[in-house]
């Protein structure tokens, strides 16, 4: 969608509550400005917008609650959506550019988002550890991560509560399609701080080290409609294969190689359908907790099936 | 990392008899390197699959080195991957592995053409495991599903993967969501069954899946 499109919308959008706005009026009458005349695509969307106000008889700060919902920031999935949240400012971080205010890490109790706050929205400073209702940001989307966006019609009202901020535990199901390299009996750095999986048993950081032995599986759920990747641990690999570490240490000994362990894993993994609960790590869902769909109902998938 | 990461390529939900049908394939680039895609008959692309069925015969078909051919039967017809040296540990499986067996396999579509002209479809797996009955039933079901949501959002504007099996087939998605639809009911009739109580192979002997004889006509490796 092209950027004068989606500044069109969004402007269509803050009306939705009050008036009807069609988003190709909206878009034809920015083209005009931005192509035409050469202005500034905001002082474009402004004016615009001014002139809805005025056909309207509305003030400006009247628009802006238009068809967003207050959503909690671990089920934000989709790009370009109107939201509001009640959030705690987790954790500013240093602006990479003077166009941003501020950045940072929002959270509720779902997880946490970053956000973003430019400077040419004029809006107040958020302090840290202050919680928030956040009226009317946006979310975006950048390689599978979300973010949000405070803009101009954003409504910042501090509130007078404690939320806990949790760990964006996600719950995925599908079968196991893939076990990645990395997995199975695996080495780590010993240093003090430092669990890097050794690579022929070389730290990236610490170079040649005397390495521990571990368990995990860098594993893919797949539900023929998106796939995730998945991390189990040690005591979550034990659970799932069944094998403990030391039986895993036994049987590369045996074989004198430890990739047997990954292989004897996959013979009893893959293919199988799994549901598994726990925080997300950058693209990784971290296996907390796991159970076995079981037997499928029949009946019920039947007549899913024909409803649709 | 800061380029875009390559995302893998989900594995496709689709029972044998739409799969044998899926004999067009495309690229969405002109990288030498680009995934290519088997097109399913009823609108989507497909570069992996994921299917569950009863293994029923397993056979070399190689001359030189060994060359596996499995046939793998679900509700609707059958699956034929070969695996050869180049997918060891799925040749191995399929050498170790006793007919019949209800086996998982996740891999890649792949075309080609017989002497006669038609185009079959088989899989190259990259992985081959044995499962039980009730992992076979879920696939049952969810392959199901996937498929009538298919057929359902065939005729939506922008779906261009229907609009490209429009035109490259003369198929009618229909009869994917009733052979899908009675899959289901088979399953919600049958319960509860062990591996290789011969209803797999009755299942075989309904298929419209080709006969698998010619190993003249296997794709290369």
């Amino acid at each position: 969608m092209s950027e004068l499109r989606q500044e069109a919308k969004a402007i269509a959008e803050q009306f939705s509550d009050h008036t009807d706005v069609d988003p190709d009026d909206v878009e034809e009458r920015l083209t005009t400005l931005v192509d035409e005349y050469r202005v500034p695509l905001d002082e474009a969307s402004r004016s615009v917008t001014n002139s809805y106000l005025e056909d309207a008889g509305m003030e400006r700060d009247e628009l802006g609650r238009g068809g967003s919902e207050e959503v909690l920031v671990n089920d934000i999935d989709e790009d370009e959506q109107w939201v509001d949240l009640r959030v705690k400012l987790v954790d500013l971080w240093e602006p990479r550019s003077d166009s941003i205010s501020q950045v940072g890490l929002l959270g509720d109790e779902s997880g946490t988002i970053k956000f973003v706050a430019f400077e040419t929205s004029d809006l107040p400073e958020l302090d840290e550890g202050q919680a928030y209702e956040l009226s009317n940001v946006v979310t975006d989307e950048y390689e599978g991560s979300y973010s949000v966006k405070l803009n101009r019609t954003t409504g910042i009202t501090e509130i007078d509560e404690e939320i806990e901020v949790g760990d964006n535990a996600d719950t995925v199901e599908g079968a196991l399609v893939d076990i990645q390299s990395g997995s199975g009996l695996i080495k780590r750095c010993p240093e003090a701080d430092c669990t890097r999986v050794l690579q022929n048993g070389r730290c990236s950081e610490h170079g040649q080290v005397e390495g521990e032995f571990d368990l995990r599986i860098k594993g893919v759920l797949d539900d023929g409609e998106t796939v995730t990747e998945v991390i189990f641990d040690r005591e979550a690999t034990e659970e799932l294969t069944g094998m403990t570490l030391e039986a895993a240490k036994d049987m590369a000994m045996d074989a004198l190689d430890t990739t047997v362990v990954a292989e004897e894993m996959g013979e009893d993994v893959l293919g199988r359908y799994y549901r598994v609960t726990g925080p997300t790590f950058g693209r990784y869902v971290l296996v907390d907790e796991m159970e076995d769909p079981g037997t499928v109902d029949v009946e019920s998938a039947l007549i899913e099936a024909r409803s649709i | 990392m800061s380029q875009s990461a390559p995302t893998r390529e989900v594995a496709r939900r689709v029972f044998a008899t739409e799969f044998n049908d899926a004999g067009y394939t495309f690229t969405e680039s002109d990288d030498e390197r680009a995934p290519v895609y088997a097109l399913l008959p009823t609108g989507e692309s497909s570069n992996r699959v994921f299917f569950v069925g009863t293994l029923t015969e397993k056979e070399d078909v190689g001359e030189d080195s060994e060359y596996w051919r499995g046939r793998i039967v679900d509700p609707t017809g059958t699956f034929f991957v070969y695996a050869g040296q180049y997918q060891p540990e799925a040749a191995s499986k399929l050498r170790d592995l006793e007919p019949p067996a209800y086996v998982a396999v996740v891999g890649k579509p792949r075309t080609y053409e017989t002497d006669d002209g038609t185009v079959r479809v088989s899989v190259r797996p990259e992985s081959i495991t044995e499962v039980d009955a009730a992992t076979r039933d879920r696939w049952v079901a969810e392959t199901a599903r996937r498929t009538v949501e298919r057929v359902a959002a065939f005729d939506d504007e922008g779906n261009e993967y229907a609009r490209m099996a429009r035109e490259e087939y003369d198929f009618d998605p229909q009869t994917y969501k009733a052979a899908a639809l009675s899959a289901l009911e088979d399953l919600d009739e049958s319960g509860d069954e062990l591996a290789g109580d011969g209803s797999a192979d009755d299942d075989a002997a309904l298929g419209d899946a080709p006969d698998g004889t010619d190993p003249a006509g296997a794709p290369e490796p």
